[in-house]
């Protein structure tokens, strides 16, 4: 491994994304977006929802991902997320709908603001949202 | 000796089971293989999970979380993983007899003891029987996702924040191989951060938000992870059961088929030579 790359790790519950050297990671902390590059000081963050974007040399990829933690050491990063998707893999007409949806349940609910169905809803559009946004942007 | 209609009624239909616990061995085969590949996808996340929890333990109190909180030990639940299909061997027999024995001889040192019953056939055994349930699910048919482990965590998490619970065991089938599945009792709740030497080194890390946050965070994850995991491995074990089982149901209708063959051919044979008799003894009177 030369300098300027590090190991990343994207592990969900079911399976393993990504493993490999890489120069840069962006990510959504639950605080705001998030940068490492190699030789980051060690670092525990917990992740918001949002899109994950790493380098390797040149070449960017991309990620939806939603809601997990992620470890940052010297020389590796490691992402626990609960979700995560590649662009190619998000269903966008299928988002789409699920987004339609949510947006009619928040409608249907009234104004009440804190109660446990509407932030239920809130979770399932900026879900939704998240998939679309990421899958349009990247999909080619 | 029984005639040669039925021998034959009964070979085509011993043949016909055959096949279909041929083919059930064959998609067990293949789910199995799919579980067992699950549980190995899952193993960096839980891993993870362990060592990001220990980090955190190795810096707190004990009691700084409600699910890691130790009290007396008055009500126990247990949270049992029976398949929702049949046809699996011991598979259920095994869970559901080490339940009865545990319910009979710990009645007496616990002041309850209640059941959250996951799969048909959990259910269904326990619906005669007079025991306390806090919870089921049922028609999972294998496809278990995180979201539901989560929704069983969460539930009982609360429950044992709230009191209601003061120790919880998960009771399921251990996956060791296709052959061999072991009834494990798993302890969930309260949660036990992993025993670590204070003298090794761990990595010290900047927090965001706060350490606490980040318990408040990775405890009950944990558990739901675990809870995940167990499921995986039930599944595995329904499947490697399911699979020895039709297994061995297909050797032994093999082996009834030859049995019923030598039988019939039997029969073939005696009624042949007893015609033969009748012409040959038809000849000699006539002459």
């Amino acid at each position: 491994m030369s300098e300027t790359t590090f190991r990343l790790e994207i592990v969900t519950p079911s399976r393993q994304l990504v493993s490999e050297g890489v120069e840069e990671v962006t990510a959504p902390g639950i605080q705001g977006e998030f940068g490492v590059l190699v030789g980051h000081t060690p670092y525990l963050v917990e992740l918001g929802i949002g899109e994950l974007m790493y380098r390797v040399g040149n070449e960017k990829r991309h990620l939806a991902v939603r809601r997990g933690f992620a470890e940052v050491t010297r020389d590796k990063v490691t992402i626990l997320a609960e979700e995560a998707e590649f662009p190619a893999e998000i269903d966008l007409a299928t988002a789409e709908k699920l987004l339609a949806e949510a947006e009619e349940e928040m409608k249907a609910l009234s104004v009440s603001g804190e109660s446990k169905e509407y932030l239920e809803a809130q979770a399932k559009i900026d879900r939704a949202l998240n998939q679309v946004a990421v899958a349009r942007k990247h999909k080619s | 000796m029984a005639n040669l209609k039925d021998i034959k009624t009964r070979i085509s239909s011993v043949t016909s089971t055959q096949q279909i616990t041929s083919a059930m061995k064959m998609v067990s085969a293949a789910r199995f293989r799919k579980a067992e590949e699950a549980i190995t996808n899952n193993r960096p996340y839980s891993d993870k999970m362990l060592d990001v929890l220990t980090s955190l333990a190795l810096r707190t109190k004990e009691d700084a979380h409600p699910l890691l909180e130790r009290r007396e030990q008055k009500k126990v639940g247990l949270v049992i993983f029976t398949s929702d299909r049949g046809l699996c061997g011991s598979f259920n027999g095994s869970i559901l007899r080490s339940v009865d024995r545990f319910l009979n001889e710990k009645a007496g040192s616990y002041e309850s003891i209640s059941l959250y019953i996951v799969g048909k056939k959990g259910l269904e055994y326990y619906k005669k029987r007079p025991v306390e349930k806090f919870g089921q699910m049922t028609e999972l048919f294998g496809n278990v996702t995180y979201g539901q482990a989560h929704e069983i965590g969460e539930d009982i998490s609360n429950r044992y924040a709230e009191g209601e619970l003061d120790l919880v065991y998960m009771v399921y089938n251990e996956f060791r191989s296709a052959l061999t599945q072991v009834v494990v009792y798993d302890r969930l709740l309260p949660v036990e951060p992993p025993k670590v030497d204070p003298d090794t080194v761990t990595t010290e890390y900047i927090y965001e938000p706060d350490e606490e946050h980040m318990l408040n965070w990775v405890i009950p994850r944990y558990v739901d992870v675990r809870i995940y995991r167990a499921f995986l491995e039930s599944t595995a074990s329904e499947h490697g059961a399911r699979m020895t089982a039709m297994e061995s149901a297909t050797t032994n209708a093999s082996e009834m088929i030859d049995r019923l063959t030598l039988q019939y051919n039997r029969a073939r044979q005696e009624s042949i030579t007893s015609e033969l008799m009748d012409i040959v003894n038809g000849v000699e009177s006539m002459k």
